[in-house]
C-alpha cells in the first residue's frame, strides 16, 4: 500500500510516453483534435460564460461595500476585480470547474472504452491506442482552454462592469479606470502559463484514470471520482508552485 | 499457422492456463471449445498479446510472437482480426465507420473504395444498408455480426472469433459459421473460433482443441468428436440427457 502512490506515478508517466509517442497516422490524429477541440472546449463555454459574468459581479459588489474607508480611492474596485478575475478566478477556479466537467468526461468516455474491451478492439488492430485516444483530448484541451479562459476574463470584467454599476458600486468611469490601473502585462503570462498547465493536467490525469480503469460500471464511476478529485488537488498544487516561480522573485 | 507451445498463464496466484499446446492450420476454422469459465477466452488473449504469457511460445508463422519488439508486434497485430465477446464496437461511431476504421488507420484507398469494402463486408454479415446506425441501435446478434464485419474489413490473414455465434438465433449463427468457414477458406486464413455451440461444432469443426479446467484435454475434428470416448469431452458434447440417450440408442 506504502508504495501504490509512486506505483501510480511510475504508471502514469508511462503512460504518458505512449500517448506521446509517434503517431500511426497524423491525418486521422489532427480530425480527432479537431473533435476533441470542440467536445472539450466549445461545448464548455456556456457555463464559462454564466460563471464567469456572475463571478465578476459579486466581486466587484463585494469590493465596493467591503472598503468602506474613505482613504481607499473609488477606483480601487475596478482595479480589485481586474486582478482577481485575471490572477486567480479565471485560471484557477474556472479550470477547477473544467476539471469537474471535462475530467469525469474524459475518464468515463475512456473507461467504458476500457471495461467494453473498445481499447483491446484498438491494441488488436495495432494501434496504439494510449497516443489514438489521450493526445488528441490533451492536444485539443491545451490548444482551446487559454482562449477559454481568455473570454472567461473578458466576461468577468463585463459582469463586474454591468454589475457594479446597475448596484451603485462605482461609476462607469472609475470601474474602467480602475480596470485599467497598474496594469502588468506579466502577470497575464503568469495566468496562462496556468491554464495550460492545468489544461495539460486536467486531460491527462482523468485519461489516465479512465484508461486503468478495470471492473464494471461501478469501477467507471469510481475512476470519475477520482479524476475530479486528484486533478482538482494537483491543479492548486501546481497553482501554488507556478505563483511562487513568478511571484516570490 | 500460428502455433502455441506449453503456454501457462496464472491470475492472482490462480492457474487459469495450464501448459496449452495446439497447432492452428491455415485455410481452416480451427475451434476451441469448453464449457465457461474454463479459460478459453484466455487463450486467446494469450495469443493476441491482450495478456503475456508466464511461459511458453507463441509462433506466427515463424515469429516468436511474445519475443518481438512493440513495434513488430503492431506489424502481426495489422495483420489480425478478432472479434470479442461483447462485440467492442466503437460507440461513438456509426456501423459504417466501425467498419471502416481499420481501412483509415492502415490503407491510403480513397473515401469511395473504402466506401465499397465497407458495404462488401456489411453485406457478407447481412447488415446491409444498416452503415448509419450506432452500435447502442442494434441488438446483441447485430453487434457480433458487425463486430465480425469490422474483423474481416482489412483482410487479415489471422481471424480471432470469441464466440461470435453466441446469443444468436440458430438460424443466423449457421449463416455466421458457414461465413467464417468460407472467408477462411477463400483467403487462406489462420481462423480461431471459440464456441460451445454442438452445431457449430458439427457444422465447422475442422480442428478441434477442447479445453477442460485450463488445460488441453483433447484434439479432434468433428467427427471424431461424436465417437469420443473421453468422458469430459463426451460430458460437454452430450451435455443433455436426452441428447445422451438419443446418441447411445442410436449406435447399439
Ligand atoms: N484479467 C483477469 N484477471 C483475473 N482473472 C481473470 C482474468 N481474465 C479471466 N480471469 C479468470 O480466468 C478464468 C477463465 O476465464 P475465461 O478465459 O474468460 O473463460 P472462458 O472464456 O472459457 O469462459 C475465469 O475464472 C476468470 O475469472
Ligand atoms: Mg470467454
Amino acid at each position: 500500500m506504502a508504495f501504490q502512490p509512486i506505483n501510480s506515478i511510475g504508471k502514469y508517466f508511462s503512460l504518458m510516453f505512449r500517448v506521446f509517442s509517434k503517431p500511426e497516422k497524423f491525418s486521422v490524429y489532427i480530425r480527432q483534435i479537431i473533435f476533441e477541440i470542440n467536445n472539450l472546449g466549445i461545448s464548455s463555454l456556456p457555463i464559462i460564460a454564466i460563471i464567469s459574468v456572475f463571478m465578476g459581479g459579486i466581486i466587484t459588489i463585494q469590493a465596493a461595500f467591503g472598503f468602506d474607508n474613505p482613504m481607499v480611492p473609488i477606483y480601487a474596485v475596478g482595479y480589485t476585480t481586474r486582478e482577481s478575475v485575471i490572477l486567480e478566478f479565471s485560471p484557477t477556479i474556472v479550470c477547477l470547474i473544467l476539471a469537474g466537467k471535462v475530467g469525469s468526461n474524459i475518464a468515463s468516455e475512456i473507461g467504458t472504452m476500457r471495461i467494453s474491451e473498445q481499447i483491446d478492439a484498438l491494441e488488436i488492430m495495432g494501434i496504439n491506442s494510449a497516443g489514438y485516444l489521450i493526445f488528441p483530448k490533451i492536444a485539443g484541451a491545451v490548444f482551446i482552454f487559454p482562449f477559454l479562459i481568455a473570454i472567461s476574463m473578458f466576461l468577468g470584467l463585463w459582469g463586474g462592469y454591468v454589475m457594479g454599476i446597475s448596484a451603485g458600486a462605482c461609476s462607469a468611469y472609475e470601474y474602467i479606470f480602475g480596470i485599467q490601473a497598474f496594469f502588468e502585462p506579466w502577470k497575464l503570462y503568469y495566468s496562462f502559463t496556468k491554464v495550460v498547465v492545468f489544461a495539460f493536467i486536467i486531460t491527462s490525469v482523468s485519461a489516465y484514470y479512465g484508461y486503468y480503469t478495470h471492473g464494471g460500471a461501478l469501477e467507471v464511476g469510481r475512476s470519475s471520482t477520482n479524476a475530479v478529485v486528484y486533478s482538482s488537488i494537483l491543479i492548486l498544487m501546481f497553482s501554488l508552485i507556478i505563483t511562487n516561480l513568478f511571484f516570490n522573485r | 499457422m500460428i502455433e502455441i507451445k506449453n503456454i501457462s498463464k496464472a491470475f492472482d496466484g490462480r492457474q487459469i492456463v495450464k501448459d496449452v499446446s495446439f497447432k492452428f492450420e491455415k485455410g481452416k476454422t480451427n475451434l476451441i471449445i469448453g464449457e465457461s469459465g474454463c479459460g478459453k477466452t484466455t487463450i486467446i488473449k494469450l495469443m493476441v498479446g491482450l495478456h503475456l504469457p508466464d511461459e511458453g511460445d507463441i509462433i506466427y508463422d515463424g515469429q516468436n510472437f511474445p519475443k518481438l519488439s512493440v513495434k513488430e508486434q503492431q506489424e502481426v497485430r495489422k495483420q489480425i482480426g478478432m472479434t470479442f465477446q461483447g462485440g467492442a464496437l466503437f460507440d461513438s461511431q456509426t456501423l459504417e465507420e466501425n467498419v471502416m476504421f481499420p481501412l483509415d488507420m492502415f490503407t491510403n484507398l480513397s473515401r469511395h473504395e473504402k466506401l465499397d469494402r465497407v458495404n462488401f463486408c456489411l453485406d457478407r454479415v447481412q447488415l446491409t444498408g444498416k452503415n448509419k446506425l450506432y452500435p447502442a441501435e442494434l441488438s446483441g446478434g447485430m453487434k457480433k455480426r458487425a463486430a465480425l464485419a469490422r474483423a474481416i474489413a482489412n483482410n487479415p490473414r489471422y481471424l480471432f472469433c470469441d464466440e461470435p455465434n453466441s446469443g444468436l438465433d440458430p438460424k443466423t449463427a449457421i449463416v455466421i459459421d458457414k461465413l467464417i468457414h468460407s472467408i477462411t477458406e477463400e483467403f487462406g486464413m489462420t481462423t480461431i473460433i471459440i464456441t460451445h455451440d454442438m452445431n457449430s461444432v458439427i457444422e465447422i469443426g475442422e480442428n478441434i482443441m477442447f479445453v477442460h479446467k485450463g488445460q488441453n484435454w483433447w484434439t479432434g475434428d468433428k467427427t471424431q468428436v461424436l465417437n469420443t470416448n473421453n468422458k469430459e469431452l463426451f460430458d460437454f458434447v452430450f451435455a443433455s440427457e436426452y441428447m445422451k440417450n438419443l446418441f447411445l440408442a442410436g449406435k447399439k
